[in-house]
């Protein structure tokens, strides 16, 4: 049994408090501390990577206790990579939030960073469908401080909602639980998947009840339709570097889905049929058309950008609804590509929208310094976000079109995917162009006009009070982002193949819950 | 009991979703507290009820027992949502004194104004409210 399964979650849980209560008042000292746990998360990441790589489910029995027992957190393939993309992205925004100096317009943001973290990879390793609701609040509670780093009163006010959206979502949360305890008598995912596949049709009414609630909660983390509306009020308010990080968060709803509707509530129990997939396509229709929409109607940029993240989401639950080893792959290629383009388009939103005087409204200002640079580094955010070649969300999206082919439901799919992706472009043409083309005829026309009057006193206050070029260290995590993508694109063929193989381990299931439910399993190893 | 134990749950569960849908801050504070308490007496119910059975098993004799899991998790959940609720609050009043009104919307207030324009004096007791709350 290899200890390195719980050091995701032990880390981090170290380093924030330390970091809260050591290093509170050196901001130089928990940059330094966050960095190097980030980086030795994202070592850890690596290395539990190459352990699930050949295919063992690795299981860490807290405690010792046998399995439906005690608390158990799982390592596979597709754990591994969520760890792997959380550990990469969190590198990323921790490198942006440093070299604007967002982490030192409020307190403790290094610190909830790590608990954040800590949440998020705990709720991807874990086994155990109680533990999954509480590494689901670590996450929530430090994202709830996160959110509202800075303070200001429309932020307070969204992040009220936010809280207020999330623990709703929470107490739903624990009623699925009770009714699935209540119907089969354990919590822990593996002993579910046993349990719910030998329950008898007459008792399948709770168990279906549970399934939905749980689909429910696991949706309002995800933004998919109806319960989508939290999403932009937030995205949009969050500091940029955090709703960068927040791009990871829709995605362990995401995760949550296919471990958990895959594993236990899988198209091939008895008592519920295709009950989740007949459900969760309609939803993510609409959640496309939603998210599609809404690029095209926004009047500022970060609300653009939330709704292209749940247009996105709306994408990738697609090809989670169908259930299928093939579809999943997809919709985990999708799943590293839209979590990067996201948070791409949030950083570089940032660069600009602190430069503009008018800050994210989407209206023809005089271009920011670096006007052709930043041009083009939301050419190559909006052709990801929107799937056009050369970048990962043409593939993703190919794939996922792919992996519908033969669903019952392709026409819808593939109209939404299609129709969405073509306003999400026509969207991100319009504000591209507003903010980055519009803005140099502008200058052009202010330059003349300025040559026409004498407007000396005027030119004094004309340019912003501090036109800070964007530095290389503060440009650099967007450029990374955006080469993840590219990677992601140019390694497709290695990257699906892994892909395709944590699926098949993930429908496959017996390796799962032999491996935690067997205690001589690992010991024979 | 089982009676009692459910119209209960129901009660405290229409009570909180009623208070949840109101748009001042203070009632769906309350409103949420409600539904914990409905969840918490929920979860508690879902190991079946017991009167007078203690949570252990006894290796000696069969006697009746009741199940212990449920109660643990009824105490992580107790935990849980009292520090939410705390934190809730904090928010709520970190909003309430930014704003001056503890309305929940946010209709139409997002538009004109941008994020710079914060820095009254309130904006500093909000915060350090915040910062103690998360220390």
């Amino acid at each position: 049994m290899s200890h390195w399964i719980v050091a995701p979650v032990v880390l981090p849980a170290l380093l924030a408090p330390i970091i809260a209560f050591v290093m509170r008042h050196d901001i130089t000292l928990a940059r330094a501390a966050s960095f190097a746990g980030t980086i030795a998360l994202a070592g850890i990441a690596i290395g539990l990577m190459v352990m699930a790589a050949d295919g063992t489910t690795h299981v860490y029995r807290m405690g010792d206790w046998a399995a439906p027992f005690g608390i158990v957190l799982v390592l596979d393939r597709l754990s591994a990579l969520m760890l792997l993309v959380t550990s990469a992205l969190a590198l990323v925004v921790l490198m942006h939030a440093t070299a604007t100096g967002w982490d030192d317009r409020g307190r403790h943001f290094h610190a909830l960073f790590q608990f954040q973290l800590m949440g998020i990879c705990g709720a991807f390793l874990t086994g155990d469908a109680f533990n999954l609701f509480v590494f689901f609040e670590v996450l929530l509670i430090a994202s709830y401080g996160l959110m509202i780093h800075g303070g200001g009163r429309v932020r307070l006010q969204a992040g009220l909602q936010y809280v207020v959206m999330n623990l709703a979502g929470s107490t739903l949360f624990l009623f699925a639980l009770g009714t699935l305890y209540a119907s089969t008598g354990t919590l822990n995912i593996a002993d579910l998947a046993v349990k719910v596949r030998e329950m008898p049709l007459e008792d399948a009414a709770l168990v279906r009840v549970a399934a939905i609630l749980l689909m429910v909660v696991f949706a309002i983390k995800a933004a998919l339709f109806p319960v989508q509306f939290w999403l932009p009020a937030t995205y949009a308010n969050a500091p940029a570097p955090v709703a960068a990080l927040f791009a990871i968060m829709t995605k362990v709803g995401a995760y949550a889905i296919i471990r958990i509707h895959a594993v236990v509530f899988g198209p091939d129990v008895p008592v519920l049929g295709g009950l989740i997939g007949d459900w969760l396509m309609p939803a993510a229709v609409v959640t496309v058309a939603v998210g599609a929409v809404g690029v095209l109607g926004a009047r500022r940029l970060m609300p653009l950008l939330s709704f292209s993240v749940v247009g996105s989401m709306g994408t990738m639950m697609l090809a989670v609804a169908a259930f299928t080893p093939q579809a999943t792959t997809a919709a985990l290629y999708y799943l590293v590509h839209s979590t990067f383009s996201a948070a791409a388009l949030f950083l570089l939103a940032d660069l600009v929208v602190s430069r503009r005087p008018g800050g994210d409204l989407l209206r023809a200002e005089p271009p920011v310094v670096q006007n052709g640079l930043f041009a083009a580094l939301f050419f190559a955010g909006a052709i990801a976000m929107a799937g056009m070649p050369p970048l990962s969300g043409f593939l993703g999206k190919l794939l996922i079109l792919d992996a519908l082919r033969d669903e019952p439901a392709m026409t819808a799919a593939w109209v939404a995917i299609l129709l969405g992706s073509l306003i999400t472009i026509v969207g991100f043409a319009r504000a591209g162009s507003i903010l980055f083309w519009k803005a140099t005829a502008l200058a052009q026309e202010q330059a003349e006009e300025k040559a026409g009057e004498e407007g000396e006193a005027h030119a004094k206050d004309a340019p912003p009070p501090d036109p800070a070029r964007a530095g290389p260290l503060e440009v650099a995590p967007t450029l990374t982002a955006l080469a993840i993508l590219g990677l992601l694109a140019f390694l497709a063929g290695p990257v699906t193949g892994f892909m395709d193989k944590a699926a098949h381990q993930l429908f496959d299931g017996s390796d799962y819950i032999g491996a935690v439910l067997d205690p001589e399993a690992e010991v024979k190893k | 009991m089982e009676f009692v134990v459910a119209s209960t749950i129901g009660v405290l569960t229409a009570g909180g979703v009623y208070l949840l849908l109101r748009l001042r801050a203070f009632s769906v504070i309350l409103g949420l507290a409600l539904l914990t308490y409905a969840v918490n007496i929920f979860l508690f119910a879902s190991g079946r009820l017991a009167v007078n059975a203690p949570p252990v098993l006894n290796k000696y004799a069969d006697v009746a027992y009741s199940d212990p899991l449920p109660q643990a998790l009824v105490l992580t959940a107790i935990v849980i949502s009292f520090g939410m609720t705390a934190v809730l609050v904090m928010f709520a009043l970190g909003a309430y004194l930014e704003a001056d009104h503890d309305r929940i919307d946010m209709t139409g207030e997002s538009e004109e104004e941008g994020e710079g324009d914060s820095s009254s004096g309130s904006d500093d007791a909000a915060i350090t409210a915040q910062g103690e709350n998360r220390v």
